[in-house]
């Protein structure tokens, strides 16, 4: 017997602050008016989406000492502009990245139980971790936290804010204007949480909200990261792409969540992907070298290699060779305020492999770093690309996709009208929404209030 | 128009859950089931944007809401429980399209850089309609909230410690002011440039750090957010004594007072003016409005009598900071051209009863001052500054 078809998960991420993004173009919008997260929002409704997906960034990226200025800079407040996109839609979830570095448990938590209300519950946590120095800059502690605690005090974070939201159980509020009794009793929201990081106590001032939590996300990709997401997270936003790549992280995660009493249903896998569609695939494939040139102009390719060179290299020219000097390894980096600082582990190698590429293929800088960076996660048809979506979530490398356009915000546009229907036809994907909350359409169960408790009264309809 | 003729009233609402009486919520009106919901607060919002108000402010606070000032009670008789203000104020953000919208924020246990990006962002998805008010908090109890910090118990305001208690913490709140506006003029107006010829999205010499040193924190910069459709939102804070008067004087654009007469209104705002000057800002526009929590009826006899039966559900009188005044929306207008008369610029009304006393106000008390030519007849402006006669300043790190 076949296996039955999986359901497809669809997501939106906003294009913002990524080197994807194509702010160039003529159809180019802002990132920061609320009319392109308007537009994207509904794009996303329109096609049913599981739900819309923020990052975060909490200081400008700086390259050389000087504010990184070839990529958009500049984005608005996360909480708040979900706040605002749950009154322009109806059923899409709100998925946003919370740092728990530069942040504390008793204000991310009101701000996550108060949008799941405000969204009537809709609401998702993206948990980050940083610690650098840098960032902590703008706040009140600074660069505070060594390195191999971030995941430590993540945990803690994320246990201490499930704390507070489950300090309400959901049945305190009688509101009972002829008794006169507004609560059932004077603890509601008590808590105590004594722990390496945080040694905190009192009352929470939020009540349960909808989803009880807001649905918990996780992007990292270390050891650790790995093992927090089995234990903690309801979903993965993981950057493997590839079939091959997919396959061997998604049994590498599912396979860890047993040793936490959790089944494989319960942790959804959801890479981050690209895409380019064209009438045909020989004319998608035309535009995606179309696009990626546009994403990385000529000063774009310098500073991408000096990235890895760790080095000035702005005498170069990007129409010409790689440079013959050697990456400088050190623990200061060139760059600061990003991610993927980490990603190159070995320069000089990758310095010397891009030198043998370029010279066998007779590529300038520019042409090396458009061919050896991130190309798109699927160009084709829609036929094509629907086609692709549904075999890599059928054969288990993904439960499906968080789609990252490179326009701003019309990207989605195409996406929603030709690629979607197919996969609906397929029944692969939902036709329309069938439940209200995102646990809903992600078919996380909606998580048990503590023990002791009544069931919670229906809530009044706003 | 004569020369005589007094300028037009501002009008503004402070909503605090059902409303500003402790049992507001045991009346009919009052849809206390609804409390957390989007919907009760869009109501609101939209009747007063409905009475041409020019903002509505939101309560908060970083603990449960209690009877005593310093500490949490066991009560369980009155509302407790709420949602963040930031977050209310950006969800009504897109159903209205005129009224300022004003959330309260914490200065003592939150970061000025998130509240800055905040405040920016909700002036962005309600274009231009933006602005906080800030208030500190001395409760120990909230402090073992974030355990970053122990606040001392105070007893009394009179005692010198609490009184450098109180200080530094209003020292922090003009702290945090200052670095939220910093970071609202971070970005110049124009730093976004999408130069394909360079490949540059921005000028960075159009972005500034803040670079920000004091005695509590400090920050670095630029913001993350571009600045703000106003360019610098709103900033506003409650005052009853000197200290935050000072505050007000200097780094706010409206102080809320709370004078029980004209005379005290006129001794309250000499003493914010002549704050205002010492900080350098005489020239600057600084409202003060008075706040007064309002019961509106039809006839003064009606509406004590209400006070009178939501006195007697609570158990106990109703009294706090502000006055209360008790009557008709003619005997409130009196009152507060009366209080105007002092050096008062606008009032923010607390509503007794959200759902009934707003109401009385749009519908009752702006149509009177409107016939007392002393309230707008339409929006004019299209910003919360504009509303309040603020021009869009120019930006502090912008060359000449």
């Amino acid at each position: 017997m076949s296996k039955p078809l999986k359901q497809i998960h669809l997501a939106a991420h906003f294009p913002g602050v990524n080197n994807t993004t194509v702010w160039s173009d003529p159809a180019a919008g802002s990132h920061i008016e609320f009319s392109s997260f308007v537009h994207f929002a509904r794009t996303a409704e329109r096609a049913k989406f599981d739900f819309l997906f923020l990052a975060e960034g909490l200081r400008l990226r700086e390259q050389g000492g000087q504010i990184y200025d070839l990529d958009v800079v500049g984005r608005p407040d996360t909480f708040t502009v979900l706040a605002a996109l749950a009154a322009v839609t109806d059923r899409l979830g709100l998925t946003g990245t919370i740092n728990s570095t530069f942040n504390e448990p008793y204000e991310v938590a009101r701000q996550f139980a108060s949008l799941d209300h405000l969204s009537d519950g809709r609401s998702a946590w993206n948990v980050v971790t940083s610690w650098d120095a840098f960032t902590g800059e703008n706040f009140r502690r600074g660069g505070f936290l060594p390195q191999e605690e971030r995941y430590s005090r993540a945990k803690e974070f994320l246990a201490t804010a499930t704390e507070l939201f489950d300090s309400w159980r959901g049945d305190e509020i009688l509101a009972d204007q002829a008794t006169g009794a507004f609560l059932r009793d004077a603890a509601a929201g008590a808590f105590v949480h004594r722990g390496q990081h945080f040694d905190i106590h009192g009352r929470f001032n939020v009540p349960r909200s909808p989803q009880g939590r807001p649905v918990i996300f996780q992007a990292g990709d270390s050891e650790e990261g790995r093992e927090f997401a089995a234990s903690s997270a309801d979903a993965i936003f993981s950057r493997y792409a590839t079939l091959k790549e997919g396959q061997a992280f998604y049994t590498d995660v599912k396979s860890r969540l047993a040793r936490y009493g959790r089944r494989p249903d319960q942790l959804l896998i959801l890479p981050a992907a690209t895409f380019v569609l064209g009438d045909t695939d020989q004319e998608a494939a035309e535009l995606a070298r179309e696009v990626r040139r546009q994403q990385v102009s000529g000063a774009t390719a310098i500073k991408h290699l000096e990235f890895v060179w760790n080095r000035d290299l702005s005498a170069y020219d990007p129409e010409g060779p790689l440079p013959d000097v050697d990456p400088v390894v050190s623990e200061e980096h060139i760059s600061r305020g990003r991610a993927q600082v980490r990603m190159y582990r070995d320069p000089v190698a990758i310095a010397r492999e891009w030198r043998q590429l370029a010279e066998a293929n007779k590529w300038s800088i520019r042409d090396l770093v458009i061919n050896t960076g991130n190309r798109q996660t699927f160009i084709g048809s829609p036929a094509t690309v629907a086609r692709t979506i549904n075999d890599f979530v059928q054969s288990d490398a993904s439960d499906g996709f968080i789609l990252v356009p490179h326009i701003t915000p019309g990207g989605l546009d195409p996406f929603a009208d030709k690629v979607v229907p197919l996969l609906q036809e397929q029944g692969v994907f939902r036709a329309d929404y069938e439940g209200t909350t995102l646990r809903d359409h992600l078919g996380l169960a909606h998580p048990d209030a503590p023990a002791g408790t009544e069931p919670a009264p229906e809530r009044a309809a706003s | 128009m004569s020369s005589t003729t007094p300028a037009p009233l501002h009008l503004a609402v402070a909503l605090d859950g059902t409303g500003w009486h402790p049992a507001s919520w045991r009346e009919p009106v009052a849809r206390p089931r609804d409390l957390f919901t989007a919907g009760y607060w869009a109501d609101l919002v939209t009747e007063a944007e409905r009475g041409l108000l020019d903002f509505v402010t939101f309560e908060d606070g970083l603990g449960p809401q209690s009877s005593l000032l310093l500490a949490p009670d066991e009560r369980t008789d009155q509302v407790r429980g709420r949602l963040d203000a930031v977050l209310i104020a950006s969800r009504v953000a897109p159903l209205t399209r005129r009224i300022g919208l004003v959330p309260t924020v914490v200065t003592t246990h939150t970061e000025p850089f998130h509240i800055s990006k905040a405040i920016a962002t909700l002036d962005y998805v309600s274009a231009g309609r933006a602005g906080v008010r800030v208030r500190t908090t001395a409760r120990p109890d909230e402090a073992a909230h974030f355990g970053r910090r122990t606040i001392p118990r105070i007893d009394g305001f009179d005692d010198p410690d609490a009184q450098q208690v109180v200080a530094d913490l209003f020292d922090e709140a003009a702290d945090y002011v200052e670095v939220v506006r910093r970071l609202w003029d971070s970005w110049e107006d124009d730093a976004e440039i999408r130069d394909a010829a360079t490949g540059r999205f921005v000028d960075r010499d159009k972005l500034h750090y803040i670079d920000f040193e004091g005695r509590f924190f400090s920050v670095k910069g630029p913001s993350i957010t571009p600045r703000p459709p106003q360019g610098q939102p709103l900033v506003t804070a409650l005052a009853h004594r000197t200290l935050p008067y000072r505050l007000v004087a200097r780094q706010a654009d409206i102080g809320y007072v709370t004078p029980r007469d004209a005379e005290q209104a006129r001794a309250i705002v000499a003493e914010i003016r002549a704050e205002q000057e010492a900080a350098g800002r005489a020239g600057e526009t600084l409202h003060v409005f008075g706040d007064l929590v309002v019961l509106l009826d039809d006839s003064r006899a009606e509406a004590e009598a209400r006070r009178d039966r939501l006195d007697a559900l609570a158990g106990e009188p109703y009294t706090g900071d502000a006055a209360i005044f008790t009557g008709t929306a003619a005997q409130l207008a009196d009152l507060l051209e009366e209080l105007a008369s002092g050096g008062l610029t606008g009032f923010r009304l607390r509503p007794a009863v959200a759902g009934h006393d707003l109401p009385r106000i749009t519908r009752d008390l702006v149509p009177e001052l409107q016939r007392r030519r002393r309230f707008r007849d339409a929006y004019e402006a299209g910003t919360l500054r504009g509303l309040l006669g603020l021009t869009r300043p120019a930006n502090r790190y912008a060359a000449a």
